[in-house]
C-alpha cells in the first residue's frame, strides 16, 4: 500500500512464536503514518493483541519471541528494547482488559505513567490537570481505589496513564470491551481529541469495526496471523467484502455459507 | 499481677523481635505480590557475614557498612539471575522460587562463613531494669526502637515516594507496570536491596540474642503468624501482629501451657492468627483483596 | 509421524470417554505398567527397592495427593507432610488396637482418619485465600506434630516416640520381603493414580478447576464453595494419608512424628512444581528428579571433590546446587516437566515441520 507522509512506525515482515511452537503471526506488516490512527481488525485469535504486544516488547513475559523481521520507531530499530526503554522513546501499550492497579488510588494509577519521565513536581501536576481535562470523570474519582471503579473509568484511567508518559504513539488494544455502546463512542472521542490536539499517533486493536472504522485514518485487517486487506478507513468501509463479514451489512441476496467460506478463502491470498 | 505484667511486657518486647523479621517480608510482598520464604536465610546471611568480617579484626561500622554493601549486592543479583526471567508467573512459581533461593543462601552462608556458631555482642547493656517493679530488658526495649525507626521510614518509603507507588503498581500488575514504563529491574533490585537491609538488622539483633547460627532461618515460623495477622502488605500491621502474637503467646505459654505438658509455642500463634483472618480474611491491615467477575 | 492421532476414529462413547485417548499414549503406558510389573521385580536388587523406588512411589502417591488441592483446586497448602503423619499413626493404632484388622482395610481406614482431619483443617479455606491459606495450613502442620509428640497413646506410650510397623499378612502371605513390599506399593499407587487421573475428567475435577482459575466465577456459576473446596481437602488427604501409611509400613518400617516435618511438606510441593501443577504424570516426574537427583549428585561430587573438600563443605555444596537446580527449572519451564512433555508430543506431532 501507499501511505503519504512519513511513518511514525513500521512493522516489517513479522513473525511471532510462542513457546517455540506456536506460529501465531505469519508476516505482518504495517505502517503507522505520523499523526493519524489506524485501526487493527480482525475475529478473535487473528494476531491484533500479539501484533501490539510485539511492537511493544511485552511478548517476553508470555514466552512469545518475534523470530524474523523488524520494527522500527521512527527509523529506529525498537524490537529489542525493553518496554520502558520503548515507553521513553514515546510509545506506549494500553493494555487490554484496562489492568489498572486496583490497590492504587485513580490519582495514584495515573502518577505510575509518570514514572519514566525525569521532571519536577510541578510539571507532573500540570499534566495530570490536563488529563482530568479529558477524562472529567477521573478527577471526582481521584481519591478512590482503582479495583471499585467502573469499567468505563478503567478504561479512561488506562489511557489517561499512558497518556502521562507523553508519548507520541500509543498502542490502543480493544477500547471498547465490555463497555456500553455510548461509552465507546465517549471514549473513541477522547481518542480522536488525543490525536488532534496532542498530536499522538494511534495503532488500535479493535473488534468493532464498525466504530473502529469511522474513527480511524487508516486500516488493516488481519486473518489467521496474516494481514489480508488494507487500504484507507473509508475505502474499508466501503469494501463489499468487509460489509459482508465485518460490518454484517450484506449486500443483494443472502448468500449460502458455502459461498462465504469460499470467499474467504481466496481472499486470504491477496495479501 | 506483677508477674503477668511482667510476662506480658517480656512478649510484647519478643514479638517486636518478631516483627523485624516480618518487615522483611512485608517489603517483598507488596513490591512483587509473594512471600519471600528466603527472608529467614537472609537473616542468617547477614548475621553471618556481619560477625565473619568483625572477627577479620574490621571495626564495627565498617564491618556494618560492608554486610550492607553484601546485602545489596545479593540483592542485585537476586533480581537478575531469579527474578527477572520469573516475569509475569504466577505467584505459586515465585514462592517456590524464593524457598530454592532459601536453600542456596544457607549453603552459600555455611559455604563461606563456615556453619560453627558465633556469638555476637552489639554492646547493648542487657541488664534488665527496675520499673516500678517491673522488670524490662533494655536490649529488648533498644530493638523496639529500631522497629519504630524502620517502620517509620518504609512508611513514608512506600507512600509518599515515586519508587514507593511503583512498587505497589507492580505488586498489582507485572505487565502492566511494564506497560507504563516502571522498569521491574530497578524497582526489584531496590526492594530486594532493602530485604537485605531490613534482614541485616534483624540478623544483628537476632543474632546477639540466640547466637549467630542456622536456628536463625527458623524465625520465619515465627515472623509467619505475624504477617497472616497483621496482613502481608501492612508495615504498621507487621508491629501491631507481633505486639499480638508476642504478647499472648507468653501469656498463653506460662498460664495455659502448663495444661496441655507445654510445647505449645509452635501452633498457638498459627491458631491466634487463624481465628484473626476468619474475621478478616486479608489481615487486620492488609489491603482488601478485590475481585470483580 | 510417530505420534500422531490421525486415523483413530472414535465411533462409540465408551472409545471417546477412555483415560488415554491416544492410541500412542496407551501402548505407552501399557509399556511403562508391563516394565514396572513385569520386568522389574526380576532384575531389581534390594538396595534399588527399598531405598528408591518405594519412596520414589509413595512421594508420587502423596505428591498426587497434594497436586489434586494445590494443582487442581488451587489451594496452596504447605502442611501435606501432617496429614501423612495423620495416615501412618492412623494405620499404626488400627491395626494395633483392632484385633485382626487386615492391613488392606487399616491402611483405608489411614487414608480417612486423614481425610477427616483435612476437612477441618480446610475449613478455614473457605474465607482465607492465596498465602494467607497457605501460611494457615502450617497450623495443622505444627499442630499434627505437636498432638503426635505430645499424646504418647498415639506412640502406645513408646519411650522414644517411635513406632515399629505391624507385619503385612494378606491371605498367609507376609510382605516382608523389598521386592514384596515394592510391588504391594506399586499395586495400591497405579490404582489410586488411575482413580486420580478419573477423578480430574469428571464433574468434581471441573469443578476445582473452575474454582481454582477464579473462585468468585465459579461460585457465580453454580458450584457449591462449600462442598467443593472440603471435598478437595478431603480427598487430597486421603491420598496423603494412604501415602503416609505406606511411608512407615513399606518404606521405613519404623517411623516417629519427625518423618513428616515440614521440610516433607515443602519437598512434596518442589515435587508438583518441578512436575508440573494440575497434571498427574507430573506427580511422577517431580518424584522421580526428587529421588533420583540428590543420589546422582552425591554420586557426583562425591567421586569429583573425593578427599578435597571436608563432608560438611559437601553436602553445603550439594546443597548450594539442588538449591540453584529448583531456580533453575523454575525459570526454564515454570509450568514443569509436564508442560515440557507436553510440549514434545505437539512437536513429535507436526514433525517433521517445526510449526
Amino acid at each position: 500500500m501507499s501511505v503519504q507522509g512519513n511513518s511514525i512506525l513500521t512493522v516489517n515482515n513479522i513473525e511471532v512464536i510462542y513457546n517455540r511452537v506456536i506460529l501465531v503471526l505469519k508476516g505482518v506488516s504495517l505502517d503507522v503514518p505520523e499523526g493519524k490512527i489506524v485501526a487493527l481488525l480482525g475475529a478473535n485469535g487473528a494476531g491484533k493483541t500479539t501484533t501490539l504486544k510485539a511492537v511493544s516488547n511485552l511478548l517476553r513475559a508470555e514466552r512469545g519471541d518475534v523470530t524474523k523481521g523488524s520494527i522500527e520507531f521512527r527509523g529506529k530499530r525498537v524490537d529489542k528494547m525493553t518496554p520502558p526503554e520503548l515507553v521513553k522513546q514515546g510509545v506506549v501499550q494500553v493494555m487490554e482488559g484496562r489492568r489498572c492497579f486496583s490497590h492504587l488510588t485513580v490519582e495514584e494509577n495515573l502518577l505510575t505513567g509518570a514514572y519514566t519521565r525525569k521532571v519536577g513536581r510541578a510539571e507532573i501536576k500540570r499534566d495530570l490537570e490536563r488529563v482530568y481535562a479529558y477524562f472529567l470523570p477521573l478527577k471526582q474519582r481521584r481519591n478512590s481505589q482503582a479495583g471499585y471503579t467502573s469499567g468505563g473509568e478503567q478504561q479512561m484511567m488506562a489511557i489517561g496513564r499512558a497518556l502521562m508518559a507523553q508519548p507520541a504513539m500509543i498502542l490502543l488494544d480493544e477500547p471498547s470491551m465490555g463497555l456500553a455502546p455510548q461509552l465507546v463512542e465517549e471514549i473513541f472521542e477522547i481518542v480522536r481529541d488525543l490525536n488532534q490536539k496532542e498530536k499522538v499517533s494511534f495503532l488500535l486493536a479493535e473488534q468493532n469495526t464498525n466504530v473502529a472504522l469511522r474513527f480511524a485514518d487508516f486500516g488493516y485487517i488481519l486473518e489467521n496471523g496474516r494481514v489480508v486487506m488494507d487500504g484507507k478507513a473509508a475505502d474499508l468501509a466501503a469494501n463489499e467484502d468487509v460489509k459482508e463479514f465485518y460490518l454484517g451489512i450484506s449486500s443483494g441476496a443472502r448468500k449460502s455459507f458455502r459461498d462465504a467460506k469460499h470467499y474467504r478463502r481466496r481472499k486470504r491470498w491477496l495479501a | 499481677m506483677l508477674f503477668f505484667i511482667e510476662v506480658l511486657i517480656g512478649g510484647l518486647l519478643a514479638g517486636v523481635m518478631y516483627s523485624l523479621v516480618a518487615l522483611g517480608f512485608v517489603l517483598i510482598y507488596k513490591a512483587s505480590g509473594v512471600l519471600n520464604f528466603a527472608q529467614g536465610s537472609m537473616v542468617l546471611f547477614a548475621a553471618l557475614s556481619f560477625v565473619s568480617i568483625l572477627a577479620m579484626g574490621v571495626p564495627f561500622w565498617l564491618a556494618l557498612l560492608l554486610t550492607l554493601a553484601i546485602m545489596v549486592l545479593l540483592g542485585v543479583v537476586i533480581e537478575k539471575v531469579v527474578l527477572r526471567p520469573l516475569v509475569n508467573q504466577p505467584q505459586i512459581t515465585l514462592f517456590m522460587a524464593t524457598i530454592g533461593l532459601s536453600i542456596l543462601i544457607e549453603a552459600l552462608g555455611q559455604m563461606i562463613w563456615g556453619s560453627q556458631v558465633h556469638g555476637l555482642d552489639l554492646g547493648i547493656n542487657d541488664i534488665p531494669f527496675n520499673f516500678y517493679g517491673v522488670f524490662i530488658s533494655q536490649f529488648d526495649l533498644f530493638a523496639a526502637g529500631c522497629a519504630a525507626v524502620l517502620v517509620a521510614g518504609l512508611s513514608l518509603f512506600f507512600h509518599k515516594t515515586k519508587i514507593g507507588r511503583a512498587l505497589r503498581a507492580v505488586a498489582d500488575d507485572h505487565q502492566a507496570a511494564m506497560s507504563v514504563g516502571i522498569p521491574l529491574k530497578h524497582v526489584w533490585t531496590v526492594v530486594w536491596a532493602a530485604a537485605g537491609f531490613v534482614a541485616l538488622v534483624a540478623g544483628l539483633l537476632w543474632g546477639s540474642r540466640l547466637g549467630v547460627q542456622f536456628a536463625l532461618t527458623l524465625v520465619v515460623l515465627k515472623a509467619l503468624p505475624v504477617l497472616i495477622l497483621g496482613g502481608f502488605t501492612s508495615v504498621p500491621g507487621a508491629i501491631v501482629g507481633g505486639l499480638i502474637i508476642g504478647a499472648t503467646e507468653k501469656l498463653a505459654e506460662v498460664f495455659i501451657g502448663p495444661y496441655f505438658g507445654g510445647g505449645i509455642e509452635n501452633w498457638f500463634p498459627y491458631a491466634l492468627a487463624l481465628v484473626f483472618l476468619l474475621i478478616r480474611p486479608d489481615g487486620l491491615f492488609g489491603e482488601k483483596h478485590i475481585e470483580r467477575v | 509421524m510417530i505420534y500422531r492421532e490421525t486415523g483413530q476414529y472414535k465411533s462409540n462413547y465408551g472409545a471417546d470417554e477412555q483415560i488415554f485417548p491416544i492410541r500412542q499414549d496407551r501402548i505407552g503406558v501399557m509399556i511403562i505398567l508391563a516394565l514396572a510389573y513385569l520386568v522389574v521385580p526380576f532384575i531389581g536388587n534390594d538396595y534399588w527397592f527399598s531405598a528408591i523406588l518405594i519412596p520414589f512411589l509413595v512421594l508420587s502417591l502423596a505428591a498426587i495427593g497434594l497436586n489434586l488441592l494445590t494443582g487442581y483446586a488451587g489451594q496452596l497448602s504447605l502442611g501435606s507432610a501432617g496429614f501423612m503423619a495423620v495416615g501412618a499413626f492412623a494405620a499404626y493404632n488400627f491395626m494395633l488396637r483392632i484385633e485382626g484388622m487386615p492391613f488392606l482395610l487399616g491402611f483405608i481406614l489411614a487414608g480417612l482418619s486423614a481425610a477427616a482431619v483435612g476437612i477441618v483443617f480446610g475449613l478455614p479455606s473457605l474465607r482465607v485465600k492465596g498465602f494467607y491459606l497457605a501460611a494457615a495450613t502450617l497450623a495443622s502442620q505444627f499442630f499434627i506434630e505437636w498432638v503426635l509428640t505430645k499424646f504418647p497413646w498415639f506412640t502406645n506410650y513408646s519411650a522414644s516416640g517411635v513406632i515399629t510397623a505391624q507385619k503385612m499378612v494378606l491371605f498367609g502371605y507376609a510382605f516382608d520381603t523389598p521386592v514384596s513390599r515394592y510391588v504391594l506399593t506399586l499395586v495400591i499407587v497405579t490404582l489410586l493414580a488411575l482413580v486420580a487421573k478419573n477423578l480430574v475428567r469428571t464433574r468434581t475435577g471441573r469443578d476445582w478447576m473452575a474454582i481454582r482459575d477464579m473462585d468468585v466465577a465459579a461460585e457465580v456459576i453454580g458450584i457449591p464453595m462449600l462442598k467443593t473446596k472440603l471435598l478437595a481437602f478431603a480427598i487430597s488427604s486421603f491420598y496423603l494419608g494412604v501415602a503416609g501409611a505406606l511411608w512407615a509400613y513399606c518404606y521405613l518400617g519404623t517411623v516417629e512424628p519427625q518423618a513428616f516435618e515440614l521440610t516433607r511438606s515443602f519437598q512434596l510441593l518442589f515435587i508438583i512444581i518441578i512436575g508440573g501443577m494440575g497434571t498427574i504424570v507430573g506427580a511422577f516426574f517431580g518424584a522421580a528428579f526428587i529421588v533420583f537427583f540428590p543420589i546422582f549428585l552425591n554420586l557426583f561430587t562425591s567421586t569429583v571433590f573425593a578427599g578435597q573438600l571436608d563432608p560438611g563443605m559437601l553436602s553445603h555444596l550439594e546443597q548450594f546446587v539442588f538449591g540453584s537446580l529448583i531456580i533453575f527449572f523454575l525459570i526454564v519451564e515454570p509450568l514443569g516437566l509436564a508442560r515440557l512433555w507436553q510440549l514434545g508430543k505437539q512437536k513429535l506431532r507436526l514433525w517433521p515441520f517445526p510449526h
